[in-house]
């Protein structure tokens, strides 16, 4: 199987985003994913904000680009990316912001966005920017793959990685579609819902984990709610990585860099240690 | 004429259309696609909306002639079809009870809508109310403010109106809470969209549950003049009236479709709501389509006198419409259309809802152009009852306090 080694069939190319996976799966655990928009809350800190990430032990930071209208995304997301709007965000931002992360460390950066904004910038030139910023790909939260033939050709081209959703209400034909159209990992929504924390992160991640694995999934990384170390953990019992994005924004927003990078070295402990949660040392 | 424009049945209509929205949604719109395709072709499923549509809503509507108003718009013959007339006061009734047949049939005991001006949030309560349905409405917060009857009279049907604070805090944000309910609710709940956007079944199926309008009115003036009009008038923000009303006319091709936007301040100016005549193609609310937008592909504000056309989108069948030439879409400023409001309800007694007013107002140039011979047929979507606190302020109407000035 080629995407064992990382290869992806088509382009020839390696992912370094699921070579990342497949490194921290070998080892024992399994990745953990951090989110985090740019211009949050300014351009500046939030490039220190994603190498704090890197250096915490996340393993790669998915960054989101801010965009009017998120409807993927819950009240603390909307209200940074609200932020990051009104402080004068514009697109190239984007481009610089993975340009001076991926000088000072060497984790992968997947851009998360929305589709209008690439669909005006156009998706080839997108993709040739986010490559020559060092950029692994793109998550698109509102764009499935039925509707996505621009992005594919322009990723398949680039060797870009492209990562698209699967949610539990997914027919299984839908869940091979996602498994077959992705390349780095497939993102799980764990909960029907919306970014945001919650309490317990629904038993219903652990069934579309197993649904994609029958449908051929060897990546997927469950997201939505997870913010403690504890569901990190639980998730990657049955995962291949953990995304965590709204608890990390607030960390962000509460207390700086060096609150954000307490959670994630927290967050990153519970990616590493896969024993059970009581036998687990307490932070 | 050998094709029929009148057989899109979406997702595409040309390059406008499509579903861009999170994979948790599909699910839901492929049920509701499915259902609603069943539905259509069940004749008891047309029984009971014919039946709703008659001892409920009061339709078919009727056509008035309004020959003083017409004869400010150079003696041409103008005939108005009159949604205002319809129960909650708009042909917003039209799609809810539809859609509100289809939510039971599928079997949801939940029902979300979105509103701008309160018109589909009121008739969607409505509806709810007639069907024993749980009902959130998201309303964006200066909407509640400047239509703050409409939440009164939605709560009072028995519906929770939530005002949402993100964004612009106007109809496009309420549409984001809507999905973002939807993502998180869809197992029990039915989102009833309000208007022809929005992500696949939406557009054609709004449209199915509107072109009534169209085909009542065609034969209606067909029974009174003896021919079809040379011109069919509307006013489109996201625009469910017009396409309601052009519908039946898509395929008769001497009969020109008119379509009027919100220019606001003006098209010329940065505050405005005429999508088609200034904006691009791009993507809003889960269909490709035009949009106001700037060069990063961020949504602009739009800025209308006019709460219900306070959108800075508009539904995918009107891009469509417009790329092939098939329908002309014209900008009609805030001053342009409270005027044509005062002129029809001083010269005929109507007083139009301020969105119907700016086709009132295009026609009014549209009759100059085309001369005394010519009949223009106008929907008039709705009734200025909601709009008396805006046109009290904007005439200075309003006594100030309890002394007569």
């Amino acid at each position: 199987m080629s995407t064992e080694t990382g290869t992806h069939p088509t382009s020839g190319m390696t992912s370094t985003v699921e070579a990342t996976i497949i490194r921290r799966r070998s080892e024992g655990g399994g990745a953990l994913i951090g989110y985090l928009p740019v211009g949050f809350p300014t351009l500046t800190e939030s490039i220190d904000a994603a190498v704090a990430l890197a250096h915490s032990g996340v393993d790669i930071i998915e960054l989101g680009l801010p965009y009017t209208d998120p409807v993927m995304d819950g009240p603390v997301i909307q209200a940074a990316t609200q932020q990051a709007l009104a402080n004068g965000f514009r697109l190239r931002h984007g481009f610089e912001a993975v340009a001076a992360i991926t000088a000072q460390v060497n984790v992968p950066v997947l851009v998360m966005t929305y589709w209008n904004p690439i669909l005006q910038y156009g998706a080839d030139r997108f993709a040739d920017d986010l490559v020559a910023a060092g950029g692994a790909g793109l998550i698109t939260p509102d764009l499935i793959p039925d509707d996505a033939a621009a992005w594919m050709g322009a990723s398949t081209r680039t060797g870009l990685d492209r990562v698209f959703l699967a949610a539990p209400s997914s027919s299984d034909d839908r869940l091979r579609q996602a498994v077959d159209a992705s390349r780095g990992f497939v993102y799980a929504v764990s909960t029907m819902g919306i970014t945001g924390a919650r309490g317990d992160v629904d038993s219903a991640a652990r069934v579309l984990v197993d649904r994609l694995r029958s449908v051929g999934s060897t990546s997927a990384c469950v997201g939505l709610g997870i913010s403690t170390p504890e569901q990190v953990r639980e998730i990657l019992a049955y995962a291949d990585g953990a995304i965590v994005g709204s608890a990390l924004v607030k960390a962000l927003a509460d207390g700086g860099v060096p609150t954000l990078a307490a959670l994630a070295r927290d967050l990153a402990a519970g990616a590493r240690d896969l024993r059970p949660a009581s036998s687990a040392p307490t932070r | 004429m050998s094709t029929s424009l009148r057989t899109e049945a979406g997702p595409y209509f040309g390059d406008f259309g499509g579903r861009f929205v999170p994979e948790s949604l599909v699910a839901a719109l492929d049920e509701l696609t499915d259902e609603y395709a069943i539905a259509r072709q069940d004749p008891a499923f047309a029984a009971e909306l014919m039946e709703l549509h008659r001892s409920y809503t009061g339709r078919p509507s009727i056509i008035t002639e309004v020959p003083r108003f017409a004869a400010h718009a150079g003696g041409a013959r103008i005939i108005l079809k009159r949604e205002d007339l319809n129960h909650t006061g708009s042909h917003k009734i039209n799609n809810v009870l539809g859609q509100a047949l289809l939510t039971k049939r599928i079997g949801k005991s939940r029902v979300i809508a979105e509103t701008g001006a309160g018109q589909h949030g009121v008739a969607a309560a409505t509806a709810a109310a007639l069907f024993g349905l749980d009902c959130v409405v998201y309303m964006g917060e200066v909407d509640t403010e400047r239509q703050a009857l409409n939440v009164a009279r939605m709560r009072l049907l028995g519906a929770e109106v939530v005002p949402v604070k993100t964004g612009s805090r106007t109809l496009k944000d309420a549409i984001n809470d809507a999905m973002r309910d939807w993502v998180t609710n869809v197992g029990t709940t039915n989102y009833m969209f309000g208007t022809v956007a929005g992500p696949h079944p939406f557009p054609a199926m709004v449209r199915d549950f509107q072109k009534i309008i169209g085909e009542e009115a065609r034969q209606q003036v067909l029974d009174l003049t003896g021919r079809l009009p040379d011109a069919v008038t509307a006013c489109v923000g996201g625009g469910s009236n017009a396409m309601g009303i052009f519908h039946a006319f898509l395929d008769d091709p001497e009969v020109a479709l008119v379509g009027y936007e919100a220019g606001g301040d003006g098209a010329e100016t940065l505050r405005h709501a005429a999508t088609i005549t200034k904006g691009r193609p791009g993507i809003l609310h889960g269909a490709r389509s035009f949009l106001l937008q700037d060069e990063d592909g961020q949504t602009v504000e739009s800025h209308s006198i006019s709460a219900g056309l306070d959108y800075p989108g508009v539904g995918p069948e009107h891009a469509w419409l417009a790329s092939i030439g098939r329908a002309t879409y014209l900008p009609v400023t805030d001053d342009e259309a409270m005027s044509a409001l005062r002129l029809l309800s001083r010269t005929e007694g109507i007083i139009p809802a301020i969105e119907s007013a700016h086709a009132l107002a295009g026609t009014l140039d549209l009759g100059k152009q085309l001369g005394p011979d010519a009949t223009i047929l106008v929907n008039l979507s709705g009734r200025g009852d909601k709009d008396m606190e805006t046109a009290g302020r904007y005439f200075d109407l309003l006594d100030k306090g309890a002394a007569q000035v």
